[in-house]
């Protein structure tokens, strides 16, 4: 997994509360068995005027030219700033996947669904919860300056505006490690291989109905 | 002090805790099906590991399988979209490749994930069972910690029969009284979501409890631990009772003998204890409770089928103005206006929500002796497996359904998200027994509305919403 640790950049807006995954990435592009490639059709049903489809050239698609993320302002935007409960609905992680390799690094928002919040860690994009009086705040200073920068530091778990100001936030020790080193956290987790065997020897002893496949 | 009933389920699958704070949680029952998990075998192959512990692990096609019985027909193989034909090949190439069982598409067993594992008797109470659909909690019902995870989750699984997990805060929601005779639990979960909100539940374990969750079947518990995740929590549960208990015994994985003796006494204790804390708690009254609708485009946006569209005219300004605003104008639909106003163009009736032998006996009490309305013009009944299919035509439901002039198909996720042929088309209203009514989820343009199976009868009868309850009782041999 790619390391987060710094990122500084433009930010575009998703001014809508409970943006759901089937609008990240709709359901017919989820029938692909690769992890890349999902760019391209992140918010597709807002982004085109057409139906889109697996296998289409998106580069010749009709754009919606209301959608924000079609703006001139912010063409190459790698922070998403969004609205409460971001990513609620499905656990498809073609969401993060989409919205990763659109080009987002971080998304900041009032809230976010839980499992579209631990689906972003694994993918090396940061979701970044603030109260929502400063996302208000930063929506209207993006609005109001073109080219509005923000940097994102996991590291010292702040985001820092243009004028130098910072503002924390809170993220659990165990993910902001993992994203910081980009570690692959099933070779973490077999570290504790011999803890994982154990529980499962005292398990099968105690509640043997869970493991047929050693019980009498 | 006591603990909560997921308090007991956390604890008991305690792998090792952390200095950090995250939890080593192992996992009994891990279900796979072909759209979030090629990525995930594909991650095994590069890094060269192996599944960790096979028999904890089943798999079943579902979301993209045809559910038209000549399609159908033809297998794996037969499937007309090639990349659907891919994927769901991908799972059977997987499976053998790892040694992993699973439901093939034609088997008799073969259905949507969450009604094949508790019918196979694959999870049961006091598991931890995981599978990458956000419905897995589902299984919760049972007594059981189920939860839905990402596809790199389902590599962890894979790869070492644990998640690294923060354990959640818990919620209780208490519902007392009963619910009123044609008031289901999807009625119940409709209004639980409409009360609390689609991120009411967000960062809880919920647990449903009361006079009136007790007083569910298992498969309408089923049903509204399904929708623990529309009011965003990633798990809801039950507790177990003999409700539970009956429902397990005699299911094919299920354990026997002496095994069953044991697991029955270890499972009665699956429940919150009398002084267990919970961090937030919800009471609601079942018998204020009517049939509910879904208006908008989220699952909170709903009312009782007797009721009116919010007006945002009425709102103050902010995010549910405009979010209202918004929704009704992809709806078609003016606020203030009456939901029984709301034509209906397609109905379905199936997905893990209420695709169970006593949905389809439901929907089918209601349209016994009734026709679908001329203006609707398709009317799908999805069972849920292969075993319901066959149980709801032992009893010749299916039968009922056609001389009604709905379509019986075969068992998959079909329209709830629209992966396979049968979906919406753009301006379409439908009345759906499933789970979602976002944008597009149905079919691109299309308007979901989420009702109970009994309403969706109702509807596709009457070519518009209806209350269940006022229905004429129709005498036999008339139409």
């Amino acid at each position: 997994m790619r390391a987060f640790t710094v990122h500084q950049g433009l930010v575009a807006p998703m001014d809508r509360a409970n943006v759901d995954t089937d609008l990240i990435i709709p359901k017919q592009f989820l029938k692909s068995i690769k992890r890349s490639g999902f760019g391209p059709n992140a918010f597709d049903e807002l982004r085109y005027l057409d139906e889109g489809q697996p296998g289409m050239d998106n580069a010749v698609r009709p754009l919606n030219p209301e959608f924000p993320l079609n703006f001139a302002r912010y063409q190459g935007a790698s922070i998403l700033l969004a609205r409460e409960n971001f990513g609620c609905g499905s656990s498809r992680e073609h969401a993060p996947w989409a919205l990763e390799d659109y080009g987002f690094r971080a998304i900041i928002a009032p809230s976010f669904a839980d499992i579209f919040y631990n689906n972003c860690f694994k993918n090396g994009v940061l979701p970044v919860v603030l109260p929502a009086e400063q996302v208000d705040g930063l929506f209207a200073a993006m609005y109001a300056q073109e080219g509005y920068e923000l940097k994102v530091d996991l590291q010292n778990q702040q985001v820092v505006l243009p004028g130098g100001e910072a503002l924390p936030f809170d993220v659990d020790s165990y993910r902001r490690q993992c994203l910081l080193e980009g570690l692959d956290d099933i070779g973490v987790t077999l570290k504790s291989g011999d803890a994982i065997r154990r529980y499962e020897a005292a398990t099968a002893a105690r509640s043997p109905w869970l493991f047929p496949e050693v019980s009498p | 002090m006591g603990r909560t009933l997921y308090d007991k389920l956390w604890d008991s699958h305690l792998v090792e805790e952390r200095e950090d704070g995250s939890a080593l949680i192992y996992i009994d029952r891990h279900l796979v099906h072909e759209v979030t998990s090629p990525q995930a075998f594909e991650g095994l192959r590069l890094a060269g590991r192996n599944p960790w512990r096979l028999a904890s692990t089943l798999a079943v096609p579902d979301h993209n399988v045809p559910t038209e019985k000549e399609e159908r027909a033809g297998g794996v193989a037969g499937i007309q979209d090639p990349i659907s034909r891919l994927q769901v090949e991908t799972l059977d190439e997987n499976c053998d490749a790892f040694g992993i069982d699973e439901i093939p598409i034609n088997d008799r067993r073969q259905g949507i994930v969450h009604v094949v594992g508790p019918e196979q008797g694959a999870t049961l109470p006091g598991m931890t069972v995981v599978c990458g659909d956000s419905h897995t909690s589902t299984h919760g019902a049972l007594g059981a910690l189920a939860h839905g995870i990402g596809t790199s989750e389902v590599e962890h699984v894979l790869a070492t029969q644990c998640l690294v997990q923060q354990k959640m805060k818990n919620m209780r929601v208490r519902v007392d009284g009963r619910l009123a005779p044609g008031v289901t639990a999807k009625d119940l979960a409709l209004a639980i979501i409409g009360e609390i909100g689609t991120a009411g539940g967000t960062g809880y374990a919920i647990e449903f409890a009361g006079e009136a969750v007790e007083g569910l079947t298992m498969e309408g518990r089923m049903t509204l631990c399904n929708m623990s995740i529309e009011a965003g929590a990633r798990m809801g549960m039950i507790a177990v009772d003999d409700v539970t208990i009956d429902y397990v015994r005699g299911r094919p994985m299920a354990p026997k003998g002496e095994l069953w003796d044991q697991a029955v006494a270890a499972w009665r204790d699956l429940h919150s204890d009398a002084d267990a804390v919970f961090d937030r708690e919800i009471v609601l009254d079942a018998a204020s409770i009517a049939p509910q609708v879904t208006w908008g485009t989220s699952p909170e946006m709903v009312a009782p089928v007797t009721a009116h569209i919010p007006d945002p005219e009425s709102m103050e300004a902010g995010t549910r103005r405009d979010a209202t605003t918004r929704a009704l104008h992809y709806m078609g639909l003016q606020g203030g206006a009456a939901i029984s106003s709301i034509p209906v163009d397609r109905v379905f009736i199936g997905s893990c929500t209420n695709s169970r032998i006593e949905d389809l006996r439901e929907a089918a009490a209601v349209m016994r002796g009734r026709h679908v309305a001329q203006t609707v013009k398709q009317a799908l009944v999805v069972p849920g497996s292969g075993e319901v299919k066959a149980q709801a035509e032992a009893e010749g439901l299916h039968q009922v359904f056609i001389d009604a002039g709905m379509e019986w198909r075969e068992p998959g996720c079909s329209m709830c998200l629209a992966m396979n042929a049968d979906k919406l088309g753009k301006g379409e209203h439908c009345a759906s027994t499933s789970n979602r009514n976002f944008e597009g989820r149905q079919g691109f343009g299309g308007r979901t509305h989420l009702v109970s199976p009994a309403m969706a009868a109702a509807a596709a009868a009457a070519g518009h919403f209806v209350d269940v309850r006022t229905l004429e009782p129709v005498q036999e041999g008339q139409a």
